[in-house]
């Protein structure tokens, strides 16, 4: 993948466009050596202009609008919460995953009601709170609690909101189409800037006054109706409300093709044809697969599962959810993580011998592929072992171990080059090379090529920590 | 006021999956109505004397809703991808009870506010003519039915509904103590044929020297049928498969690591010797979590340089959905605290595929009939008209019980 080609996504914007407002004085307060290095930074979002002093000076206020104007993503980037555990969404910059690394991972939401008891609500609020999982080197998360109104009670409301409130400093949104409702509920945390879910046709008005009144962000609900989300959108920028969120419906049943077409529709106004009516973040609502009949909660939790992995794809910023089984949520965040990372990240990493730990003449010796996800995955189980090893890469054009031996890539051949390559028969005194299960095929060849002897390692690599503390003493 | 509630005709998953999770209990609740008194919309308007008056007070905001009609955005694309016929019928030379048309697209996947879907996607079954190491999730699912490839293929067809049938003659692999030898893997790609009337893929075992000579036997066994071959890659005497695939009248899969420009060549030799009409390409699927990210940009990538008009990309794309299997977190037990492999498994499949079929995947091949079943529902929601939804009704979710 080229990286050149990324570049073109963002309004074909280039450094000299942004040089060209800068103050030009070199002056180096920004940690870069010149302002032609800054201006190179900022077009990569990798520095933001308001790391130049200078520039934010009177003198420079009409450039420094100028440049901001310029820069701004065609998504605006919205804020829920407050302080430490503000989790800001939307700001994308892009349509397409290859034009640049889309900013701000989807947030996913669980949900709580007002009508659980407190035994259900702290359950909830620690199962939303505590969900991690390590994925190369990533800790996969969840970040937001949305409270729903089901019993309509005001009080009850509040109560519910505060006892959530209590117990964690996730953002929160505060669900329901009654203004009083969410008055309520406003009351019991004040300060925290909950996402408001939501104003519609019939409620805008009072929905505004208090985001206005409460500084929060304000999401508008119209299923399946763009022009009237537009039309709401206008009101209430008009209204003074910039922080705005947009539920164009989640069908998860019948009317799923126009959900998909009305997310695609509405990133493709706000990136290609700069309509900022629509350039704001899109939330979804996959927890409306648990008011379809079902067989059982299983189905619902499976529908709602795979709604929400194509609204991670189509543009979502954050979604709703209600199911809470790891089966369901661990596909979905490993998805959004691979959605969100830099497309520029090269398939392959550089082959080589590579030293985990510090490995001494007796310590084992491990081959791979050079594919980044399996030299990733691997490095991170040789490491979870705990024992220094040396990890020897070899090229097998980027591809996973299987294929590379099906296809021919990853061959005895390459690997008993790897092996003269690597010195490695000057830095250990074995000649024992631990191979993946799934080369076993090539074991034969490889040990006839290198004469080295060949151990045949687990066919997954989470088996290695085992495998060595058996077979490597 | 209580509703009827309508059975969900949108998924129903195998009883064998629901049966590792849930018992088999559940399988009796099948035609019990559930009450939908609870689903039922509590709204009511409260009062708020507060908010009406400071509304009131208000000046200079807007006090009834701005018009703002939006107009569909719709761009022009000068290329189109093109349409390959799968299989063919008696009247067409072959033997299948039909065949199957994919590719044909104006506009990115699904942006059916441009364009319609001309061919949905469509999904093969994958069968191995030999033991592989297969997930106990989707084992459960077919018994016995695995012991040969020919049972196997009847299973898929009579017991999923299988629109297409992928054929891997992984037995022809030199690397196996006994490989089988291409009169062999011939004679195992007629018994299917014999056995099944849906359009074959037949897949080699990815060593080019021997995939060749097995595709001699089997595109010659097969003249007429419009096998999809499996795979054509640049390491391959693309000169010679070529002709034997238009010889014999099938249809060539273009398999390529990742790697645009290899696409590119690969289709372009490709171009020298076939029609258009008889290639189709792969680019690589790898699993969620393990790379798909790279698997889907490419895809995208390939998909949109098409539409753009570069005519090397213009092929229908085929995914080989079945790695999602490579991920250990579809078929290892973890913690209890990820839930049942019965269901993480498929699911894992089902987000593989669900997000190449967003990036424009026209053939999948597929294993676990559950992710199966899920992706052929959802390409019959992206695929059908728009129109009669209840807007009302989904508004619910926020004061609902469930």
């Amino acid at each position: 993948m080229s990286g050149k080609e990324s570049k073109g996504g963002i309004k074909q914007l280039s450094p000299i466009d942004v040089y060209m407002l800068l103050p030009k004085t070199n002056c180096k307060e920004c940690g870069e050596d010149n302002c032609m290095a800054f201006a190179t930074k900022v077009v990569n979002r990798e520095d933001s202009i308001d790391q130049c002093p200078p520039l934010l000076t009177k003198a420079n206020q009409k450039n420094y609008s100028k440049l901001k104007e310029m820069l701004k993503p065609a998504v605006k980037e919205v804020a829920v919460g407050v302080g430490d555990s503000v989790v800001n969404v939307g700001g994308k910059l892009v349509m397409y995953r290859h034009e640049f690394t889309y900013t701000n991972p989807t947030a996913i939401a669980i949900d709580i009601t007002d009508e659980l008891s407190d035994d259900e609500v702290l359950a909830r609020v620690k199962k939303t709170q505590e969900f991690t999982y390590l994925y190369i080197g990533n800790d996969l998360k969840l970040q937001m609690v949305a409270i729903r109104s089901t019993s309509n009670d005001a009080e009850k409301f509040k109560a519910a909101v505060k006892k959530v409130a209590e117990n964690t400093n996730l953002p929160i949104i505060l669900c329901s189409f009654d203004a009083t409702i969410i008055e309520a509920g406003l009351m019991a945390i004040p300060k925290a800037r909950p996402l408001l879910y939501a104003a519609t046709k019939d409620n805008w008005k009072e929905m505004a006054e208090l985001a206005m009144m409460y500084n929060c962000p304000l999401a508008v609900s119209v299923p399946n109706d763009i022009s009237l989300l537009r039309s709401l959108v206008k009101t209430l920028s008009a209204y003074g409300i910039e922080d705005l969120v947009l539920d164009p419906g989640t069908f998860t049943g019948v009317g799923l093709g126009d959900t998909i077409n009305n997310f695609t529709m509405i990133r493709r106004a706000a990136c290609s044809m700069g309509d900022e009516l629509l350039g704001y973040p899109l939330i979804g609502t996959p927890i409306v697969a648990w008011t379809e009949p079902a067989n059982s909660p299983t189905v619902n939790a499976w529908k709602e599962a795979y709604v929400a992995s194509m609204l991670v794809t189509r543009y979502a910023d954050i979604l709703i959810m209600h199911g809470t089984e790891g089966w369901a949520l661990l596909p979905l965040t490993v998805l959004r993580q691979n959605i969100y990372t830099d497309p520029r990240k090269p398939v392959a990493v550089e082959a080589g011998l590579r030293t985990l730990g510090t490995p001494d003449e007796n310590s084992p010796v491990l081959m791979t592929s050079n594919f980044a996800l399996t030299y990733y995955t691997v490095e991170q189980d040789i490491e979870s072992a705990g024992k220094s090893a040396y990890l020897l890469v070899v090229d097998s054009e980027g591809t996973a171990i299987d294929s590379g031996v099906a296809g021919r890539k990853l061959t005895a051949e390459t690997v008993a080059d790897a092996i003269k390559e690597s010195k490695l028969e000057e830095k250990v005194k074995h000649r024992k090379l631990i191979i993946p299960g799934k080369a076993a095929r090539i074991s034969g060849e490889i040990e006839e090529l290198s004469n080295w002897e060949v151990l045949v390692g687990p066919r997954d690599s989470s088996g290695i920590p085992k495998f060595l503390q058996d077979k490597w003493k | 006021m209580p509703k009827r509630a309508e059975k969900d005709s949108d998924l129903k998953l195998p009883p064998e999956l629901l049966d590792l999770l849930t018992g088999t209990n559940e399988l009796e609740l099948e035609d019990v109505d559930i009450a939908v008194d609870e689903l039922e919309f509590l709204y009511q308007p409260g009062v708020m004397p507060a908010l009406q008056r400071m509304v009131a007070a208000t000046k200079g905001k807007p006090t009834s809703l701005l018009d703002a009609p939006f107009t569909l955005p719709i761009q022009k694309y000068p290329g189109q991808i093109v349409e390959v016929t799968l299989g063919a019928t008696k009247s067409q030379g072959g033997s299948r009870g039909k065949s199957i048309v994919i590719g044909g697209e104006k506009s990115p996947a699904f942006y059916t506010f441009e364009s319609p879907t001309l061919n949905p996607p469509v999904i093969s079954l994958d069968v191995f003519d030999s033991k592989v190491p297969i997930p106990k999730a989707v084992k459960t699912n077919f018994n016995d039915a695995m012991e040969d490839p020919v049972s196997w293929a009847k299973f898929a067809v009579n017991k999923f509904g299988a629109q297409m049938i992928t054929l891997h003659l992984v037995s022809i692999d030199p690397l196996n103590p006994k490989p089988s030898t291409p009169a062999e893997a011939a004679k195992t790609v007629e018994d299917v044929l014999q056995a099944v009337d849906v359009p074959l893929v037949v897949g080699g075992c990815g060593d080019p020297q021997k995939d060749l000579a097995v595709f001699e036997k089997v595109t010659a066994a097969a003249e007429g049928e419009r096998l999809l071959i499996s795979t054509v890659t640049l390491d391959m005497d693309i000169e010679k498969s070529a002709k034997l695939i238009k010889k014999y009248g099938h249809v060539a899969l273009a398999f390529s690591p990742m790697d645009l420009n290899q696409a590119r060549e690969l289709n372009r030799r490709l171009l020298d010797f076939l029609p258009k009409e008889q290639i189709i390409m792969d680019t690589t699927t790898a699993a969620l979590g393990y790379g798909l990210d790279y698997a889907y940009t490419i895809m995208e990538r390939a998909r949109l340089a098409g539409l753009m008009g570069d005519p090397e990309l213009q092929q229908p794309m085929s995914s080989g959905t079945t790695n999602a299997w490579a991920a250990r977190e579809a078929w290892q037990t973890m913690d209890p605290r990820w839930g049942d492999k019965g269901l993480r498994g498929p699911l894992w499949e089902t987000v593989t595929g669900l997000t190449l079929l967003l990036a424009g995947v026209d053939l999948f091949m597929m294993l676990h009939p559950a992710a199966v079943q899920t992706l052929r529902n959802t390409i019959k929601r992206l695929t059908e008209k728009s129109g009669s939804v209840d807007t009302e009704k989904i508004a619910n979710w926020v004061s609902a019980n469930f």
